[in-house]
């Protein structure tokens, strides 16, 4: 009887608005508190001419967007989020659909091997990329070794990973595919196993190869899984500012800037606060946009 | 020479285990319907996928058309498989699910429009062809599967327990709608099934497995009237055949046989029975209940009666088995004999 009264307390309680509230409250001051108030900062601030140490402000209207619009390496930078971007997920699609398929049957070793895979993933991202720079050094990198090791390159001739324009594009890139290569694995692994032996096997005995099966049959049977995957590695590398902090610091000349990496190099580092705000509101459409087609994969996933 | 022929086909699964499937000899005939019936885990499905070429035979020879076809891949093998899930292709409509074989089997473009319509009239799923798999019923999924399996016009057709996945009333007339479809494209099937009255009902001929092991390849009355050994007597019919032990033979009689003596008028052995149960299935009434006598006391036998208004609970009858009905099996192999003498009591 105790029991029964209890139950019947404790669902009372759960209708009850105050106790769904409190409940709720955390979400909501977590958000308020720690990206709505930047959020509102920051275009707060790229309307004025704020600046570090610099307890006046004014309103100075569109100005700051204007002189950023006119600014070579915001270009430079805008360019270089949308190559970054776009052409990491390319790579890393490809790259985790091949590991997913070898990675799928049992084989020996196949723990560790995927233990490994996931290792960029779980290490800090500032310490894979500090490993990166050293591997990519002008003077000590093992890459440039290598290469001159096997007389591809003579001494002192070998190329600058990180100090040519384009090397230095390709190396950041490079960098950013090696970190979502895991998780997009891991992802697409799962979702792999999610798809009935059945299915395979009547492509087989109906005819199909390897590849017709994959790319006919199990690939696009694994299309929602995969857009939560190229997604979620949408946010991660254009948000991202630590690999080419790390790697390049934007440089050499600002070739291998990015959205994020120029804002913190003008606002913080440059002390123009308004300037590093304008450039990061750059962001806000395209996130919004992704943030769309997640929550719409969301909802399919849920009503499925 | 047969559609289907394996040689002493064996599989096993792990060293040093029993087989999953062992020395199996089979030779189909034309244009039959052969069911492979056996509880789970009898190795029937394994056989069917080693046919199918989806699973690979650790010795043996399979033979498709007179041809070896153990390292061919299935799509080499011109086979169809119509799965239990059905599995179609959940991302494609119902005609692409159907075209799909042609595609893959470079079938030209231009005929995959007639082909598929050809399919999908055979089956009456010309008005679904705009459909996904899953805005479709579990009956019309089967005739989709089986569209799609007819489409490429196989050698053979292997189905392995197609109608496990359909509630009671759909099942019955799927499966009269596949007797159909067999009667008349006249291919070659395999039909794969846990369940006696879908084999009984649709096979031609009857194979029952039991631990790997071929037990009985027969047709339906020969498997159920003549069965081979105590295993096949005792799975086919339900209930099951009694068996009762004299000496160093096994003696079994169905149930229907098991009647009460003033309804046989041919030499029967008499028996005195109990009645402990009575169950009422509308058609039929199924009694069971203790034999009494000193050899057979307290064995339990089930009766199958037209009607078993007059018997009540916990009384004892005068109940008989006709001499030709009963069975001889040996005791210790289990095996079918001839008929013999046994002292009854």
């Amino acid at each position: 009887m105790a029991l029964a009264s209890n139950k019947i307390k404790s669902i009372g309680a759960a209708q009850s608005p105050l106790l769904g509230a409190a409940m709720f409250s955390p979400a909501v001051l977590y958000i308020l508190l720690l990206v709505g108030g930047p959020f509102f900062l920051a275009i707060f601030y790229a309307f004025s001419d704020a600046r570090i140490g610099n307890a006046e402000m004014h309103f100075v209207g569109l100005e700051n967007f204007r002189s950023i619009l006119q600014s070579p390496s915001f270009r430079v930078a805008i360019r270089n989020s949308f190559i970054f971007t776009i052409c990491s997920q390319i790579v890393v699609t490809v790259g985790a659909n091949i590991l997913a398929i070898s990675l799928e049957k049992t084989f020996r070793g196949r723990g560790l091997i995927r233990f490994l895979i996931l290792l960029p993933w779980v290490a800090p991202i500032a310490l894979g990329a500090i490993g990166w720079k050293w591997i990519l050094d002008s003077i000590y990198s093992v890459i440039t070794w290598a290469l001159v090791a096997v007389h591809i390159y003579k001494p002192f001739s070998a190329p600058m990973w990180l100090g040519e324009p384009r090397l230095a594009i390709a190396s950041v890139l490079l960098v950013h595919s090696w970190r979502l290569m895991p998780f997009s694995t891991v992802i697409l692994l799962a979702g792999r196993t999610a798809i009935p032996k059945d299915i395979p096997e009547a492509a087989a005995v109906d005819g199909a190869g390897f590849w017709r099966t994959q790319l006919q049959i199990v690939i696009p049977m694994m299309r929602p899984i995969i857009s939560v995957a190229v997604l979620f590695g949408l946010i991660f590398t254009f948000t991202d500012m630590t690999v080419v902090y790390i790697l390049t610091a934007g440089g050499p000349f600002d070739s291998t800037q990015t959205l994020p990496s120029l804002a913190f190099a003008l606002g913080i580092q440059g002390s123009d606060l308004a300037a590093g705000a304008a450039i990061s509101l750059f962001l806000v459409p395209l996130l919004v946009i992704i943030a769309y087609f997640m929550l719409r994969v969301a909802h399919r996933a849920e009503v499925n | 020479m047969a559609v289907v022929e394996t040689r002493d086909l064996t599989k096993v699964f792990k060293e040093g285990q029993l087989g999953a499937v062992n020395h199996v000899n089979l030779e189909t005939r034309e244009g039959e319907f052969l069911v492979f019936l056996g509880p789970s885990g009898s190795g029937k499905t394994t056989l069917l996928r080693m046919i199918a070429g989806l699973e690979t035979p650790t010795s043996g020879e399979i033979l498709i058309g007179g041809q070896v076809v153990n390292d061919l891949s299935p799509r080499e093998r011109r086979i169809a498989m119509v799965f239990q899930s059905y599995a179609l292709y959940p991302h494609l409509s119902v005609y692409k699910n159907i075209a799909f074989p042609l595609k893959a089997q470079n079938v030209k473009k231009e005929l995959h429009k007639e082909k598929v319509e050809w399919a999908a009239s055979l089956l009456g799923i010309g008005a679904l062809l705009d459909r996904k798999p899953r805005e479709l019923s579990g009956g019309e999924r089967q005739r989709v599967a089986l569209a799609r399996a007819i489409v490429r016009e196989p050698a053979v057709f292997l189905l392995d327990e197609p109608l496990s996945n359909l509630d009671a009333k759909l099942r019955a007339s799927a499966r009269e709608e596949l007797e159909r479809f067999h009667r008349r494209v006249g291919t070659t099937t395999i039909y794969v099934t846990h369940d006696q009255v879908e084999a009984m009902a649709m096979g031609d001929r009857v194979m029952v497995l039991n631990k790997g092991v071929v037990r009985q390849l027969g047709t339906p009355t020969d498997v159920y009237d003549n069965p081979a050994d105590t295993f096949v007597a005792t799975f086919l019919g339900s209930p099951p055949m009694n068996l009762a032990e004299l000496g160093d033979v096994i003696v079994g009689f169905r149930p229907e046989h098991f009647r009460p003596a003033p309804t046989i008028s041919d030499a029967a052995v008499p028996f005195r029975f109990k009645v402990e149960n009575i169950e009422y299935l509308g058609s039929e009434w199924i009694v069971s209940g203790t034999l009494v006598g000193e050899k057979l006391e307290g064995k339990k036998v089930f009766s199958r009666l037209s009607s078993a208004q007059n018997l009540q609970l916990g009384c004892m009858y005068d109940f008989a088995v006709p001499q030709s009905y009963l069975k001889f099996f040996d005791r210790s192999s289990e095996k079918r004999v001839a008929p013999r003498v046994v002292s009854w009591h």
